[in-house]
C-alpha cells in the first residue's frame, strides 16, 4: 500500500489506472501491465486492486519446442474463440539476450487472423534475464487482462525448463504442442513435461510421422496411467490433492460405497487427451477448445479447481513473502557496509557464509520470536 | 529503488506499413535495437495503419519506428498519428520513421509528430542514440 492510503481503509478507492482499465481503456491495459512488468513504483496497489475482479477468465497455457507452432495455433485459438463471441487476451513470452537483456518479441507477427480486432489483445512479453520474477509478472499480468473481462486468456510460452514451466502454471489448463517427427516423445518424458500437460497437440499433423507421435503419447499416457497410484502419492504432499483410488478401472459406484476419499481420488484422475491439428489451415482448432473445455469442466467438477487455485494463492503468498523478505534483507546488508565486506571476512576465513546469514537474519529472528512470547 | 530501475527496458516496435515488401532494413535496426537492450517487438510485413496502432497501444511500446520505403508516408504517417490519438497514446510515444522520405517532406511529417526522421546510410548508433536520450521516460 502507498504511503497515503496507510491512514485510511486498505482497499478503499482503486488507483485512478485501475479505474480507467475496469471501464475498458485499452491504454489503462496495457500501461498496468508495463508497470506489472517493470515492477514500476506502485504497482503492487495495481495488482492489489486488481485482485477482486479476477476469478471470470479460463486460463490455458500453450507451450512447445520452438518452431512446434505455437504462435500460429495461438492466432487460431484466439479467432475461433472470437467466433463463438468470446474475447481473448494473450501473453506471449518470449526468450531475452543474457547478454545484452534485449530480445526481439516475434510471436506477435503471426497473430494475423484478428489484426484490427480489440477484443483481442496481444501482449509480448521478454524474460528480461530476471527468470524467477517472470511467472510472477506473467500470473499478474493475466489478472490484469482478467479484471478487464477477458472470456479466454493464452499464455503461450516456449517449453524448456523450469522456469518456462513454472509460467504456464499460472494456466488452468496446459496443452503442450509436439511436433510429429520419432524420438521427440521421448525427449519430453526427460523434460518432465508429461506431468505438466492436460492436452497433447500434435501440431501439423499433416506431415510424415505424426501417427507415429499420436501412437507414442497414447502409450506414454497409458503407462503414466499405471503408475499413477506413485505419481498421485507424489504429488499428494506439495498440492495437497487426492491420492488416485484403486485404479483406473474400478467402478465408480463401487467407490461410492466406499470412502468419499477414493471417490474424489477416482473422478479427481484426467487422462490427458490427444488432439492432432494442422494450425496453417486452422483444421483441429475446434476439436482443441472443446478439449479444454473438457479439461476445465472435469477439474470444476471434481474439486480439482478449487484446489489449483488454493495451491496457485498459497504459492504466490509464498513467493511474495520470499521476495520482501529478501528485500528486507538487502537492505540489511547495506546497512551493515555491504556484502562485499561480508565477503571479505569469509574469503579470509574468518567467518563463514552460514554464520553470516545467521548473523544477518538475527534481527528478524528476534522479532518473530518476540511477538511469539508476547502471544504466549 | 536500484532493484526497480533494472527492470525496465526501452521496448519498441518496428513496423513494416504499406504495400512495399522490403523489410531488410526494418530487421537490421530491429537486431541493432535488440542488441543495444531494447525490447524489439517486429511487425511483420504489408501491415495497414490501425494495425500499427493495435500493437503499437497494446504493447505499449515507448517508441514506435515506421519503415516505409513505398512513398507513401505522406497518406501513412497521418492515420497513425491519428489512430495512437485516438487511444490517447500519441504524447508518450516516440515516433520515428525510416527509409526513402524526400527532403522537402521531412519537414511536414515532424510537424505531423514524427520525433526525427533516419534516411538510407544513417549510422545506427546515431539512432540507438537518439533512441536512448529521446525514449519518453514513464
Amino acid at each position: 500500500m502507498s504511503g497515503d492510503s496507510q491512514g485510511g481503509q486498505v482497499a478503499d478507492e482503486p488507483p485512478a489506472l485501475i479505474s480507467e482499465l475496469l471501464a475498458g481503456d485499452h491504454r489503462a491495459l496495457a500501461r498496468v501491465i508495463t508497470k506489472i512488468e517493470n515492477r514500476a513504483p506502485g504497482y503492487r496497489d495495481l495488482v492489489s486492486a486488481l485482485h477482486e475482479h479476477t476469478g471470470d477468465a479460463a486460463v490455458v497455457g500453450v507451450t512447445g519446442s520452438p518452431g512446434s507452432g505455437k504462435s500460429t495455433l495461438v492466432d487460431k485459438l484466439a479467432e475461433e474463440y472470437r467466433d463463438r463471441g468470446l474475447t481473448v487476451g494473450v501473453i506471449a513470452v518470449d526468450p531475452s539476450s543474457p547478454y545484452t537483456g534485449g530480445a526481439v518479441l516475434g510471436d506477435r507477427i503471426r497473430m494475423a487472423s484478428t489484426v484490427g480486432d480489440m477484443d483481442v489483445f496481444v501482449r509480448s512479453m521478454s524474460a528480461r534475464g530476471n527468470l524467477g520474477g517472470l511467472s510472477t509478472a506473467t500470473a499478474d499480468a493475466v489478472k490484469a487482462l482478467d479484471a478487464f473481462g477477458k472470456d479466454r486468456i493464452i499464455i503461450e510460452t516456449v517449453g524448456a525448463g523450469q522456469n518456462e514451466i513454472d509460467v504456464v502454471r499460472a494456466a488452468d489448463t496446459v496443452a503442450v504442442l509436439v511436433p510429429p517427427s520419432s524420438g521427440d516423445t521421448v525427449q519430453m518424458l526427460k523434460a518432465g513435461i508429461l506431468e505438466i500437460a492436460d492436452v497433447f497437440v500434435v501440431n501439423k499433423s499433416d506431415l510424415d510421422g505424426a501417427d507415429r507421435t499420436v501412437k507414442e503419447l497414447r502409450e506414454m499416457i497409458d503407462l503414466r496411467d499405471d503408475v499413477n497410484p506413485v505419481l498421485g502419492a507424489g504429488k499428494h504432499g506439495p498440492e495437497g490433492g487426492p491420492a488416485p483410488g484403486d485404479g483406473a478401472d474400478a467402478d465408480p459406484d463401487e467407490g461410492a460405497a466406499g470412502t468419499l476419499d477414493t471417490v474424489e481420488g477416482e473422478e479427481a484422475t484426467w487422462t490427458p487427451s490427444i488432439v492432432e491439428t494442422v494450425a496453417t489451415r486452422g483444421e483441429g482448432v475446434d476439436a482443441l477448445l472443446d478439449a479444454f473445455a473438457a479439461h476445465r469442466e472435469h477439474v470444476a467438477a471434481t474439486g480439482r479447481a478449487d484446489e489449483m487455485e488454493r495451491t496457485r494463492y498459497a504459492e504466490e503468498i509464498r513467493t511474495l513473502l520470499r521476495d520482501d523478505a529478501a528485500g528486507l534483507l538487502e537492505r540489511e546488508i547495506e546497512r551493515r557496509g555491504g556484502i562485499d565486506e561480508f565477503v571479505d571476512a569469509v574469503v579470509a576465513r574468518e567467518t563463514d557464509p552460514y554464520e553470516v546469514a545467521d548473523d544477518l537474519l538475527g534481527p528478524l529472528r528476534e522479532c518473530v520470536e518476540q511477538r511469539a512470547r508476547d502471544e504466549d | 529503488m536500484s532493484a526497480d530501475q533494472k527492470q525496465r527496458s526501452i521496448r519498441c516496435l518496428v513496423a513494416k506499413v504499406g504495400l512495399d515488401g522490403h523489410d531488410r532494413g526494418a530487421h537490421v535496426i530491429a537486431r541493432a535495437f535488440r542488441d543495444a537492450g531494447f525490447e524489439v517487438i517486429y511487425s511483420g510485413l504489408h501491415k495497414a495503419p490501425e494495425e500499427i496502432v493495435q500493437a503499437a497501444v497494446q504493447e505499449d511500446v515507448d517508441v514506435l519506428g515506421i519503415s516505409i520505403l513505398s512513398g507513401a508516408h505522406n497518406t501513412l504517417i497521418p492515420k497513425v498519428v491519428e489512430g495512437l490519438e485516438e487511444y490517447g497514446a500519441f504524447e508518450d510515444t516516440l515516433l520515428l520513421v525510416g527509409g526513402v522520405i524526400p527532403d522537402e517532406d521531412k519537414q511536414e511529417l515532424k510537424e505531423q509528430g514524427v520525433a526525427e526522421v533516419f534516411g538510407p546510410g544513417t549510422e545506427l548508433e546515431e539512432t540507438i542514440q537518439f533512441v536512448r536520450e529521446n525514449a519518453p521516460r514513464r
